[in-house]
C-alpha cells in the first residue's frame, strides 16, 4: 500500500488507480454513445416521418381554455407557453397547499397511534393501513365522485355559512376585496415575524448564559398578530367582503374551489399523510426510552420533554424520508389528469396533442418536474443538514 | 395509462432503427404478421364498442374488418387497439397501430404537422351542445356562464373555445380525457353542458343516459366534423388500400351490391359489378392485393348503408348528410376502374 501513496508512472492494467479511470472512462463514453443513439434516431425518425419538430409551437396561439388559473390570467387567444405557465403554477399550487396539509395531518395521526388511548391509537392505526394499501388514483375517482355525486346542482346548493355555498360545482366563498391596507398588513406581518425571530433568538441567548426562561410563545405570537391588527385598525378597518351570487348557470364573485381541486388536494393529502404518519411514528420510537425518562427527570413536562429533547433527535430519522415523501405527493399530482384539473400534465398533454410535437411535450413535463423535485431536495437537504447532531454530520 | 403509451410511442420513436421499420411497407409488415392493426375509440356505441362477448362492433370498426378483408381476404384478422383522444395520433405515429379509425376529425394542421393523412370521410359530423332538459336552454347562444365538459386533445376542445369568444360569452371548462369519466362528470352534473360532434352526443345519450329523455341536443352545429380513417404519411400503397376499402363500401351501395346479394352478382353482366367483384380486371393487382378484395370486403363486411343501419340507425342516428350523392347526401366515391 506504500506504492500507491507514491505517485508512480505506470499505465499496466494491474494498477487498481489506472483500472479505476479506465471504467470510468469507459462508462462516460457508453453513456455519451446512448444518449448519441437516442438523440440521432430520434431526429432521424422524426425527419423520415415528416413530423415536425422544434419548440417554436410555443409562441403560437393555444385556441383552448383552461378550467382554473392560479395567480395570472389566461384566455383561448394566449400563447401555448402561458398556457403551460398556467399548469405549472396550479401544479405548484395543489402540491404546496397539499404538502402542509399532509404534514400536519400526518404528523397528529403519526403521534395519535403513538398515544396510551387504545380508540386513539386502533383508529390511527386503520386510518394508516386503509389509506397506504389503496391506489392513490382510486382514491382520487373516490373523491371526485362524493364530490360531484352528492353534492346539489348550483341553484339548490347548500349554505352552511352565509354567503358559503356547497355544490357540485365546489365550494364559493366570500373573499376580501382589495384595499391598499391589505399590502401594508402584509407587510406589518412580515415585520412581526421577523421580530418575533430576532425575539426567540435573544431569549435563548439570555437563557443559555443566564438560566432566566422568556415567554416568547406569547409575545412572539402577539408580535405576528398584533402588528397587522394594529395597521388594519389605524386604516380605519377597511373590510368590503364580495359575496358569490348565484348568477344564470353558476355563482359569481367571491372565489371557487373547484370540485376538481377539492378531490385531487383530499386524495393527496389523506394518502401521503397516512406515509408521513409512520415516518413520525418512526422517528419518535427511535429515540431510545431513556430520553424520556432523563427529560422527565430533570422535570421537564411532557410537551417541553417531547418539544426540546425528543423531536430534535427524532427529526434527524424523519427528515430524510419525509423528503421523498414531499415529491411523491409532488409527482402523484399529476394524476390530475384523471379528474380533469389542470395540472401541467393535462396541459402538456393537449398541447402535444393539438401540436403533435410529443417529444418536446414530454420533455417540458420532465425539465419542469426535475426543477421542481431538486429545489425540494435541495432545500430539504438544507434542512437536514442544519438539524443534524453537530459533530455527527457524515459526508 | 395514458402517459405511458406516450412514452412508449416517444421511445418507440428513439429506438426503431431509423432503416428496418420503415423501409418496410406497412402492407408487406401487416402481411408478415398476418393482421391489421386497428386504433379504435375506448368505447363510442355506434363508431366502436366491443359487446359482452370482447367482439367489437362500429362504423369505425368496420372501416377496420374492410381493409382487414381486401387484404386477407378475412375480415376477422384484426386486432383493436382501444385509444383515447389524446393517444391516437402517438399511437398511429410511432407504428403502435397500422391505421386509426376512431371518428377523428379530419383538419389541416393534422393532415401537414403531424405526418398523418386521412384517407377519406367515413361520416360527415358536426359539433353540438347537449344540455339537461330542466335547465331549460333553448339555444348554445344561451349558454353564457356555463360549465361544459368536453375531451382534451379533440377539434371539439377548440371549437368550443372559437365559439364562445366570436360570440363574447364565458365559460368554464372541465376537462377530463376518458368517454367515461367525461360523461360520468356530465349525467352526475358536474357540467351544465356536454359538447362533442353530434354523433357522439347522440351515441352518449342513447347508451349512457339514466334517462334519454332528460337530456336534449341543442340546434346549434358550430363546426364541421369529417371524420375518417387515418393512416401514417409516406406509404402512398398502404394509404390506397384504405382509402379503396372505404370507397369500395361507398360504390358497392351505389351499386346496389350488399352482402345478400353479391354472390348471385358474381356471374352479373353489368360490367361495373363485374369489375367490382373482380370478374374482369386486375384492379386489386394494382394494390398488391387479390382480385377479389372488394368482393371480400362487401361479402364480409357489407357495404356502407348496411354498416350505417347495423350499427347507428338502432341508435337513433338519422343518415342526413350521410347519405348517397345519389340520395340527397354527400357521399360520393371515385369510380372503381
Amino acid at each position: 500500500m506504500n506504492a500507491a501513496s507514491r505517485p508512480r508512472r505506470s499505465w499496466s492494467l494491474y494498477d487498481l488507480r489506472v483500472r479505476a479511470i479506465l471504467y470510468q472512462v469507459l462508462l462516460v463514453v457508453a453513456v455519451g454513445l446512448v444518449a448519441w443513439f437516442l438523440i440521432s434516431n430520434t431526429t432521424h425518425n422524426l425527419a423520415a416521418r415528416k413530423i415536425a419538430s422544434g419548440f417554436g409551437f410555443l409562441k403560437r396561439e393555444a385556441g383552448f381554455a383552461i378550467g382554473e388559473t392560479t395567480l395570472i390570467s389566461y384566455s383561448a387567444a394566449d400563447t401555448y407557453l402561458r398556457a403551460l405557465t398556467v399548469g405549472v403554477l396550479n401544479t405548484f399550487r395543489v402540491s404546496l397547499v397539499g404538502i402542509v396539509a399532509a404534514t400536519l395531518l400526518g404528523t397528529l395521526i403519526g403521534l395519535a397511534r403513538l398515544s396510551h388511548n387504545w380508540l386513539l391509537s386502533r383508529l390511527a392505526g386503520g386510518y394508516v393501513e386503509t389509506l397506504r394499501n389503496v391506489p392513490l388514483l382510486v382514491q382520487l375517482f373516490f373523491w371526485y365522485t362524493v364530490i360531484s355525486d352528492n353534492l346539489p346542482g348550483p341553484r339548490q346548493a347548500l349554505s352552511p355559512l352565509p354567503s358559503v355555498f356547497l355544490s357540485n360545482r365546489g365550494i364559493a366563498l366570500p373573499v376580501l376585496h382589495a384595499h391598499p391596507a391589505h399590502a401594508w398588513m402584509a407587510a406589518a406581518l412580515v415585520a412581526g415575524a421577523l421580530g418575533a425571530w430576532l425575539l426567540a433568538r435573544w431569549a435563548r441567548r439570555r437563557q443559555a448564559l443566564t438560566g432566566l426562561p422568556f415567554p416568547t410563545l406569547a409575545v412572539g405570537s402577539a408580535l405576528v398578530l398584533g402588528l397587522p391588527l394594529l395597521v388594519f385598525l389605524l386604516a380605519g378597518a377597511p373590510l368590503h367582503v364580495e359575496r358569490p351570487v348565484l348568477r344564470g348557470f353558476n355563482f359569481t364573485g367571491g372565489m371557487t374551489l373547484t370540485p376538481e381541486f377539492a378531490a385531487l388536494l383530499g386524495g393527496l393529502t389523506t394518502y401521503t399523510a397516512a406515509f408521513i404518519a409512520e415516518i413520525v411514528r418512526a422517528g419518535v420510537l427511535s429515540v431510545e426510552r431513556g430520553q424520556f425518562e432523563a427529560a422527565y427527570a430533570l422535570g421537564l413536562r411532557p410537551p417541553r420533554a417531547m418539544r426540546l429533547v425528543i423531536l430534535p433527535q427524532a427529526l434527524r430519522v424523519i427528515v430524510p424520508p419525509m423528503t421523498s415523501q414531499f415529491l411523491n405527493l409532488t409527482k402523484n399530482s399529476s394524476l390530475a389528469v384523471a379528474i380533469g384539473y389542470p395540472d401541467l400534465v393535462s396541459i402538456a398533454n393537449t398541447t402535444l396533442n393539438q401540436t403533435g410535437q410529443a417529444i418536446e411535450g414530454i420533455a417540458i413535463i420532465m425539465a419542469v418536474y426535475l426543477t421542481i423535485s431538486l429545489s425540494i431536495s435541495a432545500f430539504m437537504n438544507w434542512y437536514n443538514k442544519r438539524i443534524a447532531l453537530k459533530g455527527a454530520t457524515r459526508s | 395509462m395514458k402517459r405511458i403509451a406516450i412514452w412508449a410511442g416517444a421511445l418507440a420513436l428513439a429506438i426503431t432503427w431509423a432503416g428496418s421499420a420503415f423501409a418496410q411497407s406497412t402492407l408487406a409488415a401487416v402481411k408478415a404478421k398476418g393482421y391489421v392493426q386497428c386504433g379504435v375509440n375506448t368505447g363510442l356505441a355506434g363508431f366502436s364498442q366491443p359487446d359482452s362477448k370482447g367482439v367489437w362492433h362500429g362504423l369505425d370498426v368496420d372501416m377496420c374488418r374492410a381493409v382487414a378483408a381486401a387484404v386477407f381476404g378475412d375480415a376477422s384478422k384484426v386486432h383493436y387497439t382501444p385509444l383515447t383522444a389524446q393517444q391516437r395520433f402517438t399511437a398511429l405515429q410511432s407504428g403502435e397501430i397500422d391505421m386509426l379509425s376512431r371518428n377523428t376529425t379530419w383538419t389541416i394542421t393534422r393532415d401537414t404537422n403531424l405526418g398523418l393523412t386521412f384517407a377519406g370521410v367515413d361520416y360527415y359530423d358536426g359539433q353540438g351542445f347537449m344540455v339537461p332538459k330542466k335547465l331549460g336552454v333553448k339555444s348554445a347562444k344561451d349558454l353564457n356562464g356555463a360549465t361544459i365538459c368536453v375531451q382534451p386533445g379533440t377539434t371539439t376542445e377548440l371549437n368550443l373555445a372559437d365559439y364562445f369568444r366570436a360570440n363574447h360569452m364565458t365559460f368554464k371548462p372541465v376537462v377530463i380525457e376518458k368517454l367515461e369519466e367525461v360523461t360520468n362528470a356530465f349525467f352526475s352534473g358536474r357540467c351544465d353542458v356536454f359538447t362533442t360532434d353530434v354523433s357522439g352526443l347522440v351515441s352518449t345519450r342513447g347508451s349512457r343516459a339514466p334517462n334519454p329523455a332528460d337530456y336534449v341536443i341543442l340546434p346549434e352545429v358550430i363546426s364541421k366534423e369529417p371524420l375518417g380513417p387515418v393512416v401514417r404519411r409516406g406509404d402512398e400503397n398502404w394509404f390506397d388500400i384504405v382509402k379503396w376499402s372505404l370507397f369500395a363500401m361507398l360504390n358497392a351501395e351505389e351499386l346496389g351490391l350488399s352482402s345478400k346479394n353479391i354472390e348471385q352478382q358474381l356471374s352479373s353482366t353489368n360490367p361495373a359489378i363485374q369489375r367490382f367483384v373482380g370478374a374482369s380486371g386486375d384492379i386489386g393487382k394494382m394494390m398488391g392485393l387479390d382480385d377479389r378484395w372488394a368482393y371480400n370486403i362487401v361479402k364480409q363486411v357489407g357495404n356502407y348503408g348496411e354498416s350505417f343501419e347495423t350499427n347507428l340507425t338502432p341508435l337513433g342516428f338519422d343518415r342526413g348528410l350521410n347519405r348517397l350523392w345519389t340520395h340527397g347526401g354527400i357521399m360520393y366515391a371515385p369510380p372503381l376502374r
